[in-house]
């Protein structure tokens, strides 16, 4: 035991210098030569402001913006969970009825799923593409322009699965928000 | 078209695995450039380790145990002491000692459960110095001891030929393991994650001031080298809280193929390994079909539940828990593959999978992390039940049982049956005492048979060393941290001495040649036998509780039950 103990000290001390220290901080020093942008987050900027990342979702309430799915944790960016309530839980069914009948009520369509379950992450930064087009007439409606015109751009935004073979297609909430201001600008609140 | 999506994704895990298991053969016999050998040389003789002395088995795992302890002391303190450490641009404080002593073990033991939450409760210098760390040297202790066991199974030898009976020498596998094969494999993994855009910046928290206005807080941080080696070396501790479901961590579909891919990739490629140790692939083969007949069956069924969804929640496959950009079928695959390869990382949200969903990630970690397993561990593990499966075949048709030239006696079988009672010592009276105890059972979020499966899944979990979790229990108390961090100690150890000890037996032994009398262990009757000894040992031992979780759950779903 004692024979073993300077190599097990010593090579955790080598190891801790070599996989602890260098490889993350050569890691962080590639990345951030290589992909800037995308290792400190995929950040927005918009007038010199951060207004968000386009990886992590954002609460959208107005009635001019796409909703992104519900989440858990009230979409907390420093400390993410989920519901985690089982199947059968009185809670989560409740939830659900709950957030079907809102999504209901503001878009005039049956609610897909996703639109009523809360993700893994609370900050799922896509919905499907029902859940996008359900809320084209809302939308619509209070930036006073053709449905059809809102329909067109949700859908030229959708990202397919990988090579048509893994995963669903969706529609990156804020990113897509962020083309509506910049085509269509909100009626600045005269009516409202 | 899912079948399409399956078979892309076996066939690239197959080829990759198997391609892997040449470059590891040659790893772990040396053959490697010079320039190789002299590094790994210098740096062992600089922390004295003596690189060509042989070890037997008890020297092996005294050498693994005194290496583990050290690392268990060594992030323990970083731990508890991060608050006054430097990189530390969130002003997180030091962790409470119930909990560092938690996580501490848990990242030793290539468990990786997390009681806590990484962005809020851990430093980047913890992330990096002392969790990245153990992700590497305790997957590559897992390789090492596999190869050590391995050898005493394939070495060529007879009795009492002193040079035989050296299982190898730890420092060198375990060097050969990280520098060698973790390392590189790392680097290129981290790489691409960081260009999918998992972040990798020791900038601190960012405040996004939100398009409504509502301010966002963002933490991020030094993630994608990380998120790397936890999922290659089977470990699973996510840089958030949320694993890899939030999207900093696994933003995009190639991110998540890439990390499905590296769960299973050495797990799988350590089977073709033992084929080519042995000097007969087919015996990696047999140990491969074994597994891949229980992965895929378990897989079908998370697969069938969570596409058609929970009726009571609406049309549609079972969304709660699950991102948009995976759906149910990537989180089936992951859900099958994390808990299958004791990886323990999460893509969705386990406890609000379908009650059967569970039942099989319960099993998959039950019987001992065996379907691949963790990096080597699975092996090592699958190893006990062929022991087994040998010796109950050897018993039906009333003859000595052999595996490979050497005959399975008492004390190895003996050995095989203290190693695997460490499974039903720890998820049965760990978890028995925690449904008992009201300390214990506070953790517990839900009512009815859901929370049977809660504290089940904890403990199933801690003792495979898998580290996933049913996130509504509230593992964070100091009963749970306390119990589980003893019995993942229990899960790692209780099974790794025991192997160790039945190969330092096993390499003693002269081998015989193969007669027309030999019994053929790879072809598919023992590859049948084996799948039978898993599933009759692991799965009935635990069919008594699982009746009263999942099964519960499952027939109250059915009768439109809620609780």
């Amino acid at each position: 035991m004692f024979a073993h103990l300077r190599p097990a000290v010593t090579l955790c001390l080598l190891f801790t210098v070599l996989t602890g220290l260098g490889y993350p901080l050569a890691i962080t020093g590639i990345a951030q030569v290589l992909f800037p942008a995308k290792a400190n987050g995929s950040l927005i900027e918009r007038d010199g402001v951060v207004i968000g990342s386009s990886l992590i979702a954002q609460p959208f309430a107005g009635a001019g913006y796409l909703h992104p799915r519900p989440s858990a944790s009230g979409w907390n960016a420093a400390g993410t969970g989920a519901s985690n309530l089982g199947p059968t839980s009185a809670a989560l069914i409740a939830a659900v009825a709950e957030r079907r009948a809102a999504w209901e009520a503001t878009n005039d369509e049956t609610a897909p799923i996703d639109a009523v379950t809360a993700s893994g992450s609370g900050l799922d930064p896509d919905v499907s593409v029902a859940n996008a087009i359900g809320q084209v007439e809302r939308i619509a409606a209070a930036r006073a322009v053709d449905p059809a015109v809102i329909r067109a751009l949700i859908e030229a935004a959708v990202e397919p699965p990988l090579m048509g073979l893994f995963g669903q297609a969706r529609v990156n909430v804020l990113l897509t928000n962020i083309a509506l201001d910049g085509a269509f600008p909100l009626p600045t609140a005269i009516g409202e | 078209m899912t079948l399409i999506s399956y078979a892309v994704y076996f066939l690239a895990l197959g080829g990759l695995a198997w391609v892997l298991a040449i470059w590891l053969a040659q790893v772990y016999a040396g053959a490697l450039p010079r320039s190789f050998l002299r590094i790994e040389g210098a740096l062992l003789r600089a922390c004295g380790a003596a690189p060509d002395r042989g070890m037997t088995w008890g020297s092996y795992a005294l050498a693994v145990l005194g290496f583990n302890a050290a690392g268990f002391v060594m992030l323990y303190a970083v731990l508890r002491a991060q608050g006054w450490m430097p990189m530390n641009p969130d002003g997180i404080g030091g962790m409470a000692p119930d909990l560092a002593f938690n996580t501490a073990v848990s990242f030793v033991t290539n468990t990786n459960w997390q009681a806590y939450s990484g962005e809020a409760q851990l430093s980047y210098l913890s992330q990096m110095a002392g969790l990245t760390v153990q992700n590497f040297v305790s997957a590559a202790t897992g390789m090492a001891v596999a190869v050590a066991v391995t050898r005493g199974f394939v070495a060529k030898g007879g009795i009492g030929a002193t040079k035989g009976s050296f299982l190898g020498n730890f420092w060198v596998d375990l060097t050969r393991s990280v520098l060698w094969v973790l390392l590189p494999l790392s680097v290129v993994l981290a790489l691409f994650l960081a260009w999918q855009g998992v972040p990798q910046t020791l900038q601190g928290a960012v405040v996004a001031s939100g398009i409504e206005g509502e301010g966002q807080v963002i933490a991020r941080g030094p993630a994608a080298a990380q998120i790397a080696i936890k999922q290659l070396g089977t470990n699973g501790g996510g840089f958030f809280g949320v694993n890899s479901a939030h999207p900093y961590e696994n933003p995009t579909l190639a991110s998540n193929m890439a990390q499905s891919l590296s769960i299973l990739l050495i797990p799988v490629a350590f089977c073709f390994l033992f084929g080519r140790m042995a000097g007969d692939r087919r015996q990696g083969w047999a140990i491969f079909a074994a597994m891949a007949v229980m992965f895929a069956a378990g897989l079908v069924v998370i697969h069938g539940y969570e596409v058609a969804g929970n009726a009571m929640l609406g049309a549609g496959p079972n969304m709660e828990g699950k991102e948009q950009r995976f759906g149910p079928m990537l989180s089936a695959l992951w859900a099958a593959s994390t808990t299958a390869a004791s990886n323990g990382s999460v893509n969705a949200m386990h406890d609000s999978f379908m009650p059967l969903s569970g039942l099989v990630m319960l099993i998959f970690m039950q019987i001992g992390e065996v379907i691949f397993g963790g990096v080597g561990a699975g092996l090592y593990g699958m190893l006990l039940y062929v022991v087994l499966a040998v010796f109950l075949a050897g018993l039906m048709v009333g003859r000595t049982p052999e595996y490979l030239g050497r005959k399975i006696e008492a004390r190895e079988v003996t050995l095989a049956v203290l190693a695997f009672l460490s499974m039903p010592i720890g998820i049965l009276v760990g978890g028995a005492v925690a449904a008992t105890v009201p300390v214990a059972l506070a953790a517990v979020q839900e009512p009815g048979p859901h929370g049977m499966s809660e504290i089940l899944y904890a403990y199933s979990s801690a003792t495979g060393n898998n580290g996933s979790a049913f996130g509504g229990f509230g593992a964070a108390l100091p009963w749970h941290n306390t119990v589980l961090g003893i019995i993942m100690l229990l899960g790692r150890y209780a099974i790794i001495v025991p192997m160790l000890a039945i190969a330092g037996s096993m390499i003693r032994k002269p081998q015989a040649p193969v007669t027309n009398g030999t019994f053929p262990t790879h072809g598919p009757i023992f590859v049948t036998l084996l799948v039978l000894t898993v599933v009759i040992l692991g799965a009935l031992t635990f069919f008594p509780v699982l009746a009263l979780g999942p099964l519960a759950e499952e027939t109250a779903r059915l009768s439109g039950l809620r609780f």
